[in-house]
């Protein structure tokens, strides 16, 4: 009985600081999100120069100097739907994060387009800024300060008055299981895992029409896993949020993303749904069952050792 | 019809800049609260200021036994240093407040969210330059009570208006060079906020901080009529010391006023060419 009848009451509490969270928008504003695609990517490139390492009085080879650039994002094409959650899965290092940098316009691209509702990230930024935000890996903040402190500073960057933060952080930090005394309390006090709660409420606070998740789980306890989980879900259903998320684990990109698009050095080499996926890998493995996700990744990831020890002893004979 | 849309154009204007007014509030409330959480680094820093402006002004009394000096002169000399570490430290407080927030935001990894937010760079920087300003004033305010209890200083011939005007002014220039400074530690994680020492030591030697810039050679004199830090002193001698009205320090309020005119559009402007080329490098992302 208590269940079911608390039930109601909890999501009517989760929906109520999402129905404020439009006002960012104007109605006009809102209205032309419908006529465009959540995010388009298009033959987006990144290239980073390593440091370090530099023969300042030796003239390097032509081979050495394409080997200190990086091709963190190569030749990206990418489309997101409107309230579709795509997962991006890929290895360390194999671009996910210098593409939600990309998208958050914390990076400008080298080449190519990306538009976030047909706003372009470099020359319409602070609109792009307005529709979106992100949750990293590690929850970045000014750790001697409370989440109240925090998630207020926050709010402030993007408009919310005082009065009206104050309340919804309150009300979201909650919804997520951080209890009222914590709330005024220095984040270095709290665990990795609470200090990612409060990092998805800084995200969800500041009504994201595009919210890019970039391994928001990764390190967390599995409780705490699930209760992200289940908050993003209800970010999707309540608020019509388009999300972006990267992951390395499998079970989570399975359960929550809608598509799915696998990155391996700075390409995507697959995308589709996680079904399609399965059947294309199994196919092609010529498997008498369904593929898993992880096997998808593995086909699409795996690396052939022969071929890599063959290119590391040809380097060294070089040298 | 037109009167009305003209209302709601007003009405919509004025909710704009409450709207940037609020963001930039959000540097000012951010400041305090790390001024409340690091209260033990304030009084650190407070002691600080407060034994290094009474070394240098106990010089002034050193002068009394090797030369002969009225009290009216040994007077003058004491509230000459004064308002010179008074005025360093305001300058201080200022550049430190706003490189460090900086390099705080780098090693916390808050620079790459305080960088995505829809704020405009301006707002930005005027949000953390005018919380400087208010700390540093306060403590300046704090470290000259406490000198007037070590030493006689006169004040009563001040002319407090035309002081307050010509620091408001000269602080302007502050956040224009405060701007400029704060690139370093945004484009250097580990040692930026240092270099940036370098600009204080420039102003600290060139501004007649401690001496008049008479006293400089000539090539160095020609470097103190581009700092705004010179006309800050003199024009705050002038008024404190020696009770001058705003029509008497014109001379100081005139480059000040072109100091502040030009320094914070300039130092906008590198600092978004300074954005541009860490956004295009990936020298935002964490490294702490």
């Amino acid at each position: 009985m208590l269940k079911e009848d608390l039930q109601p009451s909890l999501e009517q509490e989760a929906q109520e600081p999402l129905r404020q969270r439009s006002s960012l928008l104007t109605e006009a504003e809102l209205a032309d999100l419908d006529t465009y695609d959540a995010l388009v990517i298009e033959h987006a490139s990144k290239r980073f120069l390593k440091s370090g390492g530099r023969k300042w009085f030796r003239r390097s080879s032509e081979k050495q100097r394409k080997q200190r650039v990086v091709r963190a994002v190569d030749d990206v094409s990418l489309t997101i739907h409107r309230r579709e959650i795509l997962g991006v899965l890929g290895s360390n290092g194999s671009g996910k994060s210098t593409l939600i940098r990309l998208i958050s316009t914390l990076l400008l691209p080298d080449v190519g387009s990306v538009k976030v509702f047909g706003h372009d990230v470099v020359r319409e930024e602070r609109m792009v800024q307005r529709l979106i935000n992100r949750v990293s890996v590690e929850a970045a903040f000014f750790r001697k300060l409370s989440p109240m402190e925090n998630l207020l500073y926050s709010a402030r960057l993007y408009g919310i008055s005082g009065a009206e933060a104050r309340e919804q952080i309150r009300a979201i930090l909650m919804r997520l299981g951080i209890k009222e005394d914590r709330i005024g309390q220095p984040l270095e006090n709290m665990s990795r895992g609470m200090q990612q709660k409060v990092a998805i409420a800084r995200a969800f606070l500041t009504a994201p029409i595009l919210l890019l998740l970039d391994e928001p789980t990764t390190g967390l306890d599995p409780r705490s896993k699930q209760d992200v989980q289940v908050f993003v879900r209800q970010l999707r259903d309540t608020h019509d949020a388009t999300i972006l998320l990267t992951t390395h684990d499998m079970d989570e990109a399975e359960a929550l993303c809608d598509r799915i698009a696998i990155i391996d050095g700075g390409r995507i080499v697959a995308q589709g749904t996680a079904d399609a996926l399965k059947c294309q890998v199994a196919e092609k493995l010529e498997l008498d069952r369904t593929a898993t996700l992880t096997e998808v990744f593995m086909a699409y990831t795996g690396r052939d050792w022969e071929a890599e020890e063959a290119e590391d002893s040809d380097e060294e004979d070089e040298e | 019809m037109i009167q009305a849309r003209s209302l709601s154009d007003l009405r919509g204007a004025l909710r704009s800049m409450g709207a940037e007014a609020n963001k930039g509030y959000a540097f000012v409330e951010r400041g305090w609260y790390f001024t409340k959480r690091y209260w033990a680094w304030e009084v650190v820093w407070l002691i600080y200021n407060v034994v290094n402006a009474l070394a240098v002004t106990f010089i002034s009394t050193a002068f009394q036994g090797t030369i002969h000096l009225t009290q009216e002169q040994l007077n003058h000399i004491i509230l000459y240093l004064a308002i010179g570490t008074a005025i360093w430290s305001y300058v201080s407080v200022v550049f430190d407040g706003v490189t460090e927030t900086v390099t705080i935001e780098r090693w916390e990894g808050t620079i790459e969210y305080t960088f995505m937010a829809p704020v405009s760079r301006l707002v930005h920087m005027l949000g953390i330059c005018v919380f400087s300003l208010l700390h540093g004033f306060v403590l300046t305010a704090l470290q000259l009570i406490v000198l007037g209890m070590f030493f006689h200083i006169d004040l009563s011939g001040a002319d407090w208006s035309a002081a307050i005007v010509i620091l408001a002014i000269g602080s302007v220039s502050l956040i224009g060079l405060g701007i400029v400074s704060a690139i370093l530690p945004m484009l250097f994680t580990e040692r930026g906020a240092q270099m940036a020492y370098i600009i204080r030591a420039v102003l600290l030697l060139v501004s007649g901080v401690y001496y008049p810039i008479s006293v400089l050679p000539g090539w160095m004199q020609q470097i103190s009529k581009v700092s705004p830090a010179t006309y800050l002193l003199d024009g705050l001698r002038g008024s404190i010391q020696n009770g001058k009205g705003l029509a008497s320090l014109w001379s100081d309020i005139w480059p000040l006023l072109i100091c502040g005119a030009i320094s914070v559009p300039l130092g906008l402007f590198i600092f978004n060419r300074a954005e541009r080329y860490a956004k295009r490098t990936g020298k935002l992302k964490r490294n702490g």
